[in-house]
């Protein structure tokens, strides 16, 4: 598969800001596939977590932006836990769903969530829901 | 001695019978879990982006609440001991963001607080021993598997409740209580969490491998300690009965749950009619539970 890789993507404005609010920088990943492997979710991602962290290499923001993969992750961390590079992949994941929340754009309505759920799950999970998912 | 005790939203309301019988295992074994006398949310997430500031007001409200009356809060919630741990953390280390929440919700924040989980108090201040001598219904015989999920273990360097791969503290707890613990595969993967909300079928996977995974090494009852790892089990459960034929139900109950029954709290405190899967059921089959002395 052929890659086109440009500079102007690589030093993106967007990628420093993704840099700048997570404290993390993708580059020093080495590709070891650990977060991957440990991620309960990966089986569902369209792409896993250190695949996430290729792209953001590759200066590739707007696709990891796209990608399902943000909406599944549950910050449980296990790919933090097995890094040996101290990069948190999980941190990443979360400033990508604030690149979005952050302009407005909701991952899902409060008004679309059906009313069984909301009387029947803990609070816990509607604070954790909306933090997650509404801006 | 009062330890200053911080319920958490989910535990004041559907989660009651943990923190019931939390109190009243405290009470049992000398100490009171004392509650602010105000409290708000967590927040239920810690906010992984260090520059979401306002993230961290309401778990370093509780705290700055909470060190008014003594440098050390517990709670029992995972999410709460997990959010309150890792802010305290972060506050105690980061002066600068600091001074923002002080000057946010105008007041000073004491770094020097502690957050232990109450498992934590009764195997480093009570002992599980003295746990061992109070016991007056030995649940003996019955395999249970802790599971511990994330928010108890993770991430490591901050959480370190105990070993992060294999941890073992609840296990110890339970063997103080007469159960028998079941080691399995999946006692530290994720349940789905709040994916509770938009992905019921990722849920119903994640928190059904869990269950699988501790009955096929014989659990009999599954132990947790967060309201909701509890609701995905179930719901995960109630889920499969109806798709699988093959499917052996068990109960998903807090540790508190069992701790008190054990040192012979009423049934009412313990509250298991809450569970969808009542575990007195199996005490019955079992042939345990009766009051000794």
């Amino acid at each position: 598969m052929k890659i086109k890789i440009e500079n102007r993507a690589l030093k993106s404005e967007e990628l420093k800001h993704l840099e700048r609010i997570t404290g993390e920088v993708p580059a020093r990943c080495y590709q070891c596939g650990n977060c991957s492997a440990g991620c309960p979710l990966s089986y569902m991602m369209d792409y896993p977590p250190s695949q996430m962290i290729r792209l953001l290499q590759l200066g590739r923001i707007e696709e990891a932006k796209r990608a399902e993969s943000v909406w599944l992750c549950v910050s449980c961390m296990q790919c933090y836990a097995r890094c040996p590079k101290d990069v948190s992949a999980g941190t990443l994941f979360e400033g990508l769903r604030h690149l979005a929340l952050r302009e407005g754009k909701d991952y899902r309505k409060i008004k679309e969530l059906d009313m069984p759920f909301l009387k029947g799950a803990p609070q816990q999970a509607l604070v954790c829901g909306f933090r997650k998912f509404v801006s | 001695m009062k330890i200053p005790y911080y319920p958490g939203c989910t535990l004041n309301t559907v989660a009651k019978g943990f923190d019931l019988s939390a109190r009243e295992s405290a009470r049992t074994l000398g100490f009171e879990l004392a509650e602010l006398e105000q409290w708000s949310c967590c927040g239920a997430s810690f906010p992984l982006t260090p520059d979401n500031i306002i993230g961290l007001t309401s778990p370093a409200k509780v705290l700055i609440d909470a060190a008014k009356m003594d440098p050390v809060v517990t709670t029992l919630c995972s999410v709460c001991y997990n959010v309150l741990k890792r802010t305290a953390e972060t506050l105690a280390e980061d002066t600068e963001r600091q001074k923002v929440v002080e000057d946010f919700i105008e007041e000073r924040y004491n770094p020097s607080i502690e957050v232990l989980h109450f498992v934590e108090i009764l195997r480093d201040r009570i002992g599980f021993e003295k746990v061992k001598e109070k016991v007056k219904r030995p649940l003996g015989g019955i395999k249970a598997a802790s599971y511990y999920g994330c928010m108890l273990l993770r991430p490591f360097k901050t959480m370190g409740i105990d070993r992060a791969e294999a941890p073992t503290v609840m296990e110890e707890l339970l063997e103080a209580l007469g159960l028998e613990p079941v080691e399995f595969p999946k006692k530290i993967e994720c349940c789905g969490a709040h994916l509770a909300m938009t992905r019921e079928d990722v849920v119903a996977k994640l928190s059904g491998d869990v269950i699988e995974s501790a009955t096929g090494c014989g659990a009999e009852l599954v132990v947790t300690s967060c309201p909701l790892c509890q609701y995905n089990l179930e719901e995960a459960q109630s889920r499969a009965i109806e798709e699988r034929r093959d499917w052996k139900t068990v109960p998903i109950v807090y540790f508190t749950q069992l701790l008190g029954y054990a040192m012979g709290q009423t049934e009412g405190v313990a509250c298991f009619d809450k569970n969808r899967w009542d575990a007195r059921e199996l005490f019955k089959e079992k042939g345990v539970g009766s009051c000794q002395g």
